[in-house]
């Protein structure tokens, strides 16, 4: 090894506190790029596996009843390569102890064998036998949150008749990885159920005999879909079709997939703002570190090393701490991953995990990481290199503290000694003093968006709950019943208020964009569910027009005052064409909010309601449900309270649980950045402060000198770190917000105040460590030799 | 300065002694360190031949240049005017890397700070420059000419003031340089090792040839050079050519 590659090794190791450091802050950066990323690539690749493993049907074509022949002519489309026609049914389970009823689906499958498309993967027990009507196979999180076993027999009620049925064994299915009672935003394990039985059982609860209401239908992957879904529908239409959709509209999936593209942007969005404030860092350190080897370079410069010879010794060492964080990152990024993809599977129900990693991430990490380093390291090599040897070996001029002259005299009777030594160097060397202000800035302003975003989640909730939503009970009804329901309702004993609404599924169109979703046909002065603008004030429905959540009004690109065209999916399937009157503030799915009365004039179905919302008095609320429980028309009844933790979970457990790990990387960067500050000024100056305590000066005074310096920057840093902060929430709220929930960017004192807490507390540890290490420094050596 | 007149002959500045070709040449050199008021004004003209293979004296007192001059001729800086070459090549005229080519391999510096790598040991100190020179000797044996061979695995920290300093020479004389300069480098000697440090320079001049520029404040050794050139205020007071020279070892101290 040579003489020049030794002194790497050495000046590694005398660094190596600071190195690691500076390593750790881009090794964090890079893993949550590499985490992220990979999380990513891993669900799409599982759900896609599982996808084709289980034959999840491309196409689902909902139908009244069609004949069972119907389905050849299905499968005979161009592009299609197979056909199923199955029956389903909504159904209701009563639990024992359980004062509501659970909703739940029932699915056939087929009598002998398994289906050709969407099978199911069991986890316990055995599949249906056939020619046994009353066994069933239930959807495993359902059974697990229910306290349910193969064995257990279950009351459930189909079309109207209660009958009582076996579990034989539990089941997950590719098309139900997130289960939502219909009209629900929320996954609720406990509260919607799967069930599936034989075919030949379940058409004879469902009167399907020799019928199904439902095909599934697999493409090619030359197919055009759209062609598919309009063949499948005129096939349809004289039987009740109700229109093909592809499985991007399929429910499960269009969830799942939100919340994949949700954890896709903010792994796009969010890394790379931790990973530039990384790199601004390390640029930073890189350039004061090589700074400080200024008269090394002149000194080997003398000796006749070539600039490239220097050049290069200095980016061997730029690319160890760059590089080594870099790989660190890639490596605990891996294992933070995988980590991470499990809770992530046990979320979405996967039953089976294929970790995969995207190389890419790694090649940025790597090319950000060394780059922003060997930036820093080019900046300073070049202003030495144009210095001769002799100038770069002189110690670097003492900076010129005489511009300061009449100001300092000034001062002299204001400030001791070690006072205005601090104010000297802070205002003659402004340039390492802003940059180090704007490293700890950023690092402040992570702070903030990262906290900020806490509570915009935290917003998220109470808005949806408090704010728009300040029903206590919602209930809906097994389909449109007469408004009668409503006085129904309200004699119910502990009802205080009722509030009908209509809802129905609809595509909306506009332009090229189209959105499947549904429409909500709310009262004229609606009270416990309202649209509520972006000061929360209620959105008055003005008549014949339409009102759109925000998310909703983004993905068609519609403005106010613009035609929209919603085509509905029930009853006589009107299209209406209505202008948008306003955009309401959501953050809660996508919905839009219409008069009831224009709605049902439209069906021609006047004085309709599918759903009511309830204030109840909670000391009531038992009997309330148990009356309800009993209503017939009744299908489901959803208690805000369960919605609300519900959300909180899945916000918590989904996508959003990324916010945590992202708070804990933001603290570690933040703290990384003010460590390195510190050990930075030491470094640079421990000399100085050496040479300070031989003539006199105590431990306290020095190090007064030194801190004194960081304090200020730090103070300096708050402000300005607030103010990037608050654009950069935007940004990160951005990047959290999904069709699903939307997370607004909040400007809170808290937040800002917590910041600068943490900011502070950074501070003072990092001062009190250098502090430590400069009592302990030995005199003698730090004045020896030359540095 | 009291000088024994009988052994030195004194010269004008620009009647050198054709004795050989001259190793430096320079013409109205001159630097200035600032501009305006604070202009320091470290060379103002000097014409100076330099024989190759001369030992070279300079002395003269605080603050007149002599750093200043040797970092010039020794290709660590530039002049702000006036040319200087180097055997037939103008130093004043190279870019930095034909700078560089001539520092490598031809010049031996010492520096009037020691100037060692910190994070290498005192053989490592040596290697740093033999490993780039095409005809160097061993570090050890180097090391072993200023009498430090059993600590040539010690850091600089490790070592005292004057042992830094030796490693220094022994760094500077390892590559056997055409050219050798020394600003001050028995500055923190006692007479003894100094005188060690002296023979040093002294073979180094007879047996490998080369051109040995010493600064020094220890007028006695003048004694040991060829030529003794005065310098105050930037520019040359007198040279002095010395007719007999007296081995480091009767050197007064
Ligand atoms: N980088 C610089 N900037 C400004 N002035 C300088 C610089 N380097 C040297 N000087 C000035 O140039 C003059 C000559 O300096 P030089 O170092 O050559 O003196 P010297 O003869 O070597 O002195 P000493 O015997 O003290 O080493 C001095 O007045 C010095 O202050
Ligand atoms: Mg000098």
């Amino acid at each position: 090894m040579n003489s020049l590659n030794r002194k790497l090794l050495r000046d590694l190791w005398r660094i190596k506190g600071q190195a690691v450091a500076i390593g750790a802050v881009i090794a964090v950066g890079v893993l949550m790029l590499v985490m992220m990323t990979g999380l990513v690539t891993s669900l799409d690749e599982t759900r896609r596996t599982y996808y084709e493993r289980y034959r999840l049907a491309d196409v689902f074509v909902p139908v009244n009843r069609a004949p069972e022949h119907r389905i050849t002519d299905l499968a005979a489309i161009p592009g299609v390569s197979s056909a199923e026609g199955r029956v389903v049914g909504s159904a209701l389970i009563d639990l024992p102890g359980r004062d509501l009823p659970l909703q739940a689906q029932a699915v056939s499958l087929p009598d002998f064998g398994t289906p050709r498309l969407n099978d199911i993967y069991l986890t316990d027990g055995r599949r249906l036998e056939s020619g046994n009507a009353n066994e069933i196979l239930l959807l495993k999180s359902f059974a697990a949150a229910n306290g349910l076993r193969p064995g257990d027999s279950l009351s459930v009620t189909m079309n109207g008749k209660r009958r009582s049925l076996r579990i034989v064994g539990l089941a997950q299915a590719p098309e139900f990885l997130y289960t939502t009672a219909p009209g629900e935003l929320i996954t609720d394990d406990a509260g919607f159920g799967v069930i599936w039985m034989s075919r030949t059982a379940l058409a004879a609860a469902y009167d399907m005999e020799g019928a199904f209401n439902e095909a599934l239908l697999s493409v090619g992957l030359d197919a055009r879909l759209p062609a598919v879904l309009d063949a499948a529908d005129r096939i349809l239409e004289s039987y009740g079709g109700l229109g093909a959709y592809g499985r991007e509209d399929q429910t499960s999936n269009r969830f799942v997939s939100e919340e994949i593209d949700g954890l896709r942007a903010s792994s796009t969005s969010v890394p790379p703002i931790f990973l530039a404030v990384a790199a601004f860092l390390l640029y930073i350190v890189i350039s004061r570190l090589v700074e400080s080897e200024r008269e090394q370079i002149g000194l080997i410069k003398a000796f006749g090393y070539t600039d490239f010879e220097v050049g290069s010794h200095y980016f061997k060492l730029i690319i160890a701490i760059a590089a080594g964080g870099a790989a660190a990152g890639c490596l605990f990024g891996i294992a933070a991953g995988r980590a991470m993809i499990h809770l992530y599977l046990e979320y979405y129900k996967f039953p089976f995990l294929i970790f995969q990693l995207d190389p890419a991430s790694f090649v940025t990490g790597f090319l950000v990481s060394v780059g922003a380093a060997s930036a820093g390291g080019l900046l300073v090599l070049r202003r030495v290199f144009a210095l001769t040897p002799a100038s770069a070996m002189r110690p670097p001029a003492p900076p010129d503290y005489s511009r300061t002259g009449r100001f300092g005299q000034a001062l002299n009777f204001v400030l001791d000694q070690p006072s205005r030594m601090v104010l000297r160097r802070l205002t003659r060397q402004p340039g390492r003093m802003i940059g180090a202000m704007i490293g700890i800035a950023a690092g402040m302003a992570l702070s903030v968006a990262m906290i900020g975003i806490m509570a915009g989640f935290d917003q998220t909730v109470e808005q949806t709950f408090t704010v728009i939503d300040r029903s206590d009970v919602t209930v809906t009804f097994n389909e449109a019943v007469s408004n009668k329901a409503v006085f129904e309702l309200q004699r119910i004993p502990g009802v205080i208020e009722v509030e009908p609404i209509r809802i129905v599924p609809v595509i909306f169109r506009h332009g090229l964009q189209s959105h499947r979703g549904a429409v909500n046909g709310l009262v004229p002065l609606p009270r416990l569910n309202r649209a509520v603008d972006s000061e929360l004030a209620t959105i008055h429905l003005r008549k014949g027009g339409i009102i759109l959540a925000q998310a909703l009004a983004d993905i068609l690109a519609i403005y106010p005052g613009e035609l929209l065209t919603v085509e509905v999916r029930e009853g006589r399937r009107p299209i209406i064409s209505i202008p948008v009157a306003g955009v309401a503030e959501t953050l809660l799915g996508s919905p839009a909010f219409i008069e009831m009365e224009v709605l049902n004039r439209a069906l021609h179905e006047p004085n309709r309601i599918s759903g009511a919302y309830l204030r109840i008095d909670s000391m009531m609320e038992g009997k309330i449900y148990r009356t309800l429980k009993d209503m017939p028309t009744v299908a489901g009844v959803s208690v805000k309270n369960n919605a609300r933790a519900a959300l909180q979970k899945q916000m918590d457990t989904g996508a959003g649980m990324m916010r945590f790990v992202m708070a804990a990387i933001a603290g570690v960067i933040t703290f990384g950045i003010i460590y390195n500050a510190a050990r930075i000024a030491y470094a640079e100056r421990a000399r100085d402060l050496a040479s300070l305590r031989v003539i006199g000066f105590t431990k306290g005074e020095v190090a007064f000198v030194l801190l004194g310096e960081l304090v200020v920057i730090t103070i300096v840093a708050l402000p300005v770190g607030s103010l990037i902060g608050y654009y950069l929430s935007f940004a990160i709220a951005a990047g959290f917000s999904s069709d699903l929930y939307q997370i607004p960017a909040i400007f809170s004192p808290e937040s800002y105040g917590a910041a600068a807490l943490a900011v502070i507390a950074a501070t003072i540890i990092s001062g009190w460590l250098v502090k430590h290490d400069m009592d302990r420094a030995d005199l003698v050596s730090a004045l020896k030799t030359r540095e | 300065m009291k000088m024994d007149v009988s052994t030195k002959e004194i010269i004008v500045q620009d009647q050198p002694l054709k004795k050989s070709s001259p190793a430096f040449t320079t013409k109205a050199l001159t630097k200035t360190y600032g501009e305006g008021a604070a202009a320091v004004h470290a060379l103002r003209g000097v014409d100076l031949e330099i024989p190759s293979g001369e030992m070279v004296v300079l002395l003269g007192p605080s603050g007149s240049g002599k750093s200043t001059l040797l970092n010039i001729i020794g290709g660590l800086d530039r002049a702000s005017e006036g040319t200087v070459f180097f055997q037939d090549q103008e130093l004043s005229d190279m870019t930095d890397e034909q700078l560089t080519r001539y520092r490598r391999d031809h010049v031996g510096f010492v520096f009037q700070f020691y100037n060692l790598m910190p994070s290498l040991t005192a053989h490592e100190n040596v290697e740093l420059v033999t490993e780039i020179a095409s005809d160097p000797m061993d570090p050890e044996e180097a090391l072993g000419l200023v009498g430090l061979r059993d600590r040539a695995d010690h850091f600089p920290s490790q070592l005292s003031g004057g042992e830094q300093q030796r490693v220094a020479i022994a760094r500077a004389v390892a590559k056997q340089p055409t050219v050798l300069f020394c600003d001050e480098p028995t500055g923190a000697l006692d007479s003894i090792t100094g005188r060690t440090v002296l023979q040093v320079l002294k073979d180094i001049n007879e047996n490998l040839g080369a051109t040995v520029l010493i600064v020094t404040h220890a007028a006695a050794t003048a004694d040991m050079a060829d030529r003794v050139i005065h310098f105050a205020d930037g520019a040359i007071r007198e040279i002095v050519v010395n007719k007999t020279k007296l081995d480091p070892e009767d050197i007064k101290w």
